[in-house]
């Protein structure tokens, strides 16, 4: 845990950013400073309350418990910040899964090539999602509701409802999702996770094409009459989304060893939740991928804190749901009292 | 004088470090209108919203015919006779005219019976000339701005208001609704309605005001009958100091090039047909005309932002094929939106941010943006333009409306175009910022860059430019110069057929 904020902080500590000299200045009147200071202050009461938190076990599997759904967290925040939304990536992940384990073991292709097919589809889906939103000009929300549908619904079809047993994939392909490097004990999938979310969140603060996103979430007209090209960006949002959602779907079966068609069922709504908890706004032009992956981490640490606790699976959807209220309304009293 | 309708006294109202109003004491006679001015941060908005309901003051009492009251919220003075109506329109556009005027008192439990405030409606919109003719159940979004305003003055009406605020009502509103709004205003002294009237055009406030009250840095400076006060003598207690030269100096003979920008039979089927004209290199060009004549589409074609469908456009003699905005930003063309916070700033984003964003590369290296060059090239033109921040960092929302134009102007300058086309540039803000923005103007049009300005407020195109395109109707009907550049003339060929301009008046907000 440490060792992964350590390497999240560094990520933003560019003389581009203020955000890490914010954090540490004053960090309670900032988003990404509250979501660090309750997760070390959770940290803290579950390092008293069980002896278990405190193990590298225990950190391991949090971590990999969120690595995966991260890149889904990072795709949907860039959605956010362009003043969309894509419902659809857990879809896209559990298709992306059943077509690259169905190729593999009924088409006996490469699991490599395979992948990159999955990533092809995803590339596919997302330039959909981007024509019905920019050519058509449906809503992001009413595009990818209907996309998030087809995609399982396809998922459905092709798998026939059954998982598929994948254990057959090569050892190389099954590290990406579950390896540990050497003889550090750190599963390869955390790095992997750590590394995309760094690249994002500088790309986030430094690229000239990503502080586009920025413009035209803030104010859509405005980026238009500043010379952005509006539809391109958004275009460009939604095929980076189904790339990254692919990627997620191709990780997972790397992990899990199989594919199943209800894979990632809830990741939309845990992106949105860590996005938003990360100080994203669902009107556009606002957050960063630091806070969503603090979001996420957040998330995650809620729910092992609770398994560790014995409080029963059931009771995590309704804590999930009241930090999520609580986050938010916190962030909005804050800010009408500035006003 | 009769019994004041309204007082406040020693109203006190404070956010953070600002004292937004600091001991006002204004009194509203029946029948009469009271304007309220000054410069933006002056206290107007607060003191109507205090007087509204919107804010509770900190100190100071609101009398209300005599008896002290309270508000604690909007409809809650509504429903003491207190109607505010916005400089914005704040009405439901997917629901009927009626529903809108009768919203007070339908937010309450029970049934509607629609018959009757169909009829009520009816009954309500015969005092208003010109607007007897609005359908009760038509949606309110089917119907133009003016007319969406007498909606909400009716709304105010319809529970009896003893008080009408009007907060800047004619920013939208062409020539003739604000004519016609006018005549309403007097319907309603008729009445014996008290109104309370803030507007920045002072030629509305001699026209239609009784009293006025001067407002500065929350302060009250002076109350006085209107006849009391020429105008030279209104703005220099709104400003502090004497304001001598609003306008800058004419561009000097001899000093007026070649052609920049040259025009020729410009159209966008079914808005504008037939537009011709030429910038000279040195000059201010303004473009006077009614709302809806076709000065802001024809500014938008030019720019690629509206489809051209005919006509050419050159620059420097060289013909353009300007596809979209990008190729006119390429070839040196901008332009500045009449509508700054919808089409113009990213208003949750920093200073720094809303002025790079044209060229970014030019703050970047290997398309990564450096936050030196980028809060660099802001600080440069806060220190230009004169604009009142803490911070490039500050977001831009925190500003006044001038220092905000000012960053949109700068955002526009970053990227050193030849020929920058301004859409109502002094639009909503105070006199010191619009006589910055003029100089502005001239400094630019000196220093050889191509300057159009479009404006419906008359005496800003009179004292600014050199010449004056007027538009009719989309198409150029004439260009005035020197002598020629008057109120008079502008108006005879704005309007050439009045009744025609009714029909066709419609608004470009």
């Amino acid at each position: 845990m440490r060792k992964g904020k350590a390497a999240d902080v560094e990520s933003i500590a560019d003389p581009q950013s203020p955000a890490i000299k914010r954090v540490f200045r004053k960090p309670g009147s900032f988003r990404e400073g509250t979501t660090i200071l309750v997760i070390i202050g959770l940290s803290i009461m579950m390092g008293i309350l069980s002896p278990y938190f405190l193990t590298s076990a225990n950190f391991r599997t949090m971590f990999m418990s969120f690595a995966i759904n991260g890149m889904v967290v990072i795709a949907m925040t860039l959605a956010l910040i362009s003043g969309g939304i894509d419902l659809g990536v857990g879809s896209v992940m559990a298709l992306v899964g059943v077509v690259v384990g169905t190729l593999f073991l009924n088409f006996h292709m490469n699991i490599w090539l395979a992948s990159l097919v999955g990533l092809l589809l995803g590339l596919v889906i997302g330039t959909i999602n981007g024509l019905f939103i920019t050519k058509i000009g449906l809503s992001p929300f009413i595009t990818t509701l209907g996309m998030m549908q087809v995609a399982r619904g396809i998922a459905n079809v092709v798998s026939q409802g059954m998982p598929l047993p994948l254990q057959s994939m090569p050892v190389e392909f099954k590290f990406i999702g579950r390896g540990i490097i050497g003889s550090t004990g750190i599963p390869f999938v955390i790095v992997l996770f750590l590394v995309v979310a760094v690249a994002f969140d500088f790309l986030s603060r430094r690229s000239t094409i990503i502080r586009k996103i920025y413009y035209v979430g803030s104010n859509e007209k405005a980026a238009r009459f500043s010379g952005i090209d509006v539809n391109k960006v958004r275009m460009g949002v939604y095929m980076l989304v189904g790339v990254l959602a692919a990627f997620a779907g191709i990780l997972s079966i790397a992990r899990f060893n199989s594919a199943t068609n209800t894979l990632a069922e809830t990741v939309n709504m845990d992106a949105i939740s860590a996005a938003v908890i990360g100080g994203a706004s669902l009107n556009g032009g606002e957050g960063t991928i630091f806070g969503a992956v603090l979001g996420i981490a957040l998330l995650a640490l809620i729910q092992t804190s609770l398994n560790l606790l014995d409080v029963g699976p059931y009771w995590q959807s309704l804590v999930t749901g009241l930090v999520l209220l609580l986050a938010v309304s916190i962030d909005f009293l804050s800010h009408r009292k500035a006003r | 004088m009769a019994q004041p309708i309204l007082e406040v006294r020693g109203i006190r109202k404070r956010f953070f470090a600002t004292q937004a109003l600091d001991g006002v004491t204004i009194s509203l006679a029946p029948g009469s209108v009271h304007a309220v001015v000054g410069e933006n941060g002056a206290g107007k908005s607060t003191l109507m919203n205090v007087i509204g309901g919107v804010y509770e003051p900190d100190e100071g009492d609101i009398i209300l015919e005599g008896t002290k009251v309270s508000f604690r919220s909007p409809s809650d003075a509504l429903g003491r006779g207190i109607g505010f109506v916005h400089q914005e329109i704040a009405l439901c556009q997917h629901i009927s005219v009626a529903e809108n005027i009768f919203m007070p008192a339908l937010n309450r439990p029970g049934f509607v019976d629609f018959q009757d405030i169909y009829k009520e409606t009816k009954r309500l919109l015969a005092d208003f000339e010109g607007h007897a003719h609005i359908d009760p159940r038509q949606k309110v979004r089917e119907l133009g701005v003016s007319q969406q305003q007498v909606i909400e003055i009716v709304k105010a009406l319809s529970v009896n208001c003893k008080v009408i605020i009007f907060d800047e009502p004619t920013a939208a509103l062409t020539e003739s609704e604000t004519e016609v709004l006018f005549r309403i205003i007097g319907t309603l002294k008729a009445k014996g309605i008290g109104i309370l009237y803030i507007s920045h055009r002072l030629a509305e406030i001699y026209r239609i005001a009784d009293t006025v009250t001067i407002l500065r840095d929350g302060n009250l400076i002076e109350t006085n009958a209107v006849s009391a006060l020429d105008q030279v003598a209104l703005v220099n207690r709104m400003v502090g100091r004497d304001l001598t030269d609003i306008y800058p100096a004419k561009a000097a003979p001899g000093t007026i090039g070649d052609a920049i920008l040259t025009v020729k039979g410009l159209a966008c089927k079914g808005v504008f047909k037939d537009v011709s004209f030429t910038l000279k290199q040195g000059e201010i060009l303004g473009f006077a005309g009614l709302v809806g004549s076709g000065r802001t589409e024809t500014a938008r074609t030019i720019c690629g932002l509206m489809r051209r469908t005919g006509g050419t456009v050159s620059l420097g003699g060289k013909e353009l094929h300007i596809r979209d905005y990008r190729d006119a930003i390429r070839e040196g063309i901008v332009y500045l939106t009449e509508n700054r916070a919808l089409e113009g700033l990213f208003l949750d984003l920093s200073i720094s941010k809303n002025i790079s964003v044209m060229d970014l590369g030019k703050v970047a290296k290997l398309s990564l943006i450096q936050a030196k060059a980028e809060n660099g090239l802001a600080q440069r033109y806060v220190g230009e333009m004169l604009i009142k921040i803490a911070s490039v960092g500050q977001k831009v929302n925190s500003l006044s409306g001038g220092n905000q134009q000012k960053v949109l102007i700068s955002k526009l300058l970053s990227v050193a175009p030849k020929v920058i086309i301004m859409d109502e540039p002094t639009r909503g803000i105070d006199i010191g910022a619009k006589a910055q923005i003029y100089h502005l103007l001239r400094r630019l049009a000196s220093e050889g860059i191509g300057v159009i300005m479009i404006s419906s407020e008359l005496p800003e195109v009179i004292g600014v430019c050199d010449r004056v395109a007027v538009m009719y109707e989309g198409s150029v009907c004439g260009v005035l110069e020197g002598g020629g550049v008057n109120e008079r003339s502008i108006v005879q060929m704005a309007c050439l057929s009045s009744e025609e301009q009714e029909n066709h008046g419609r608004g470009v907000a």
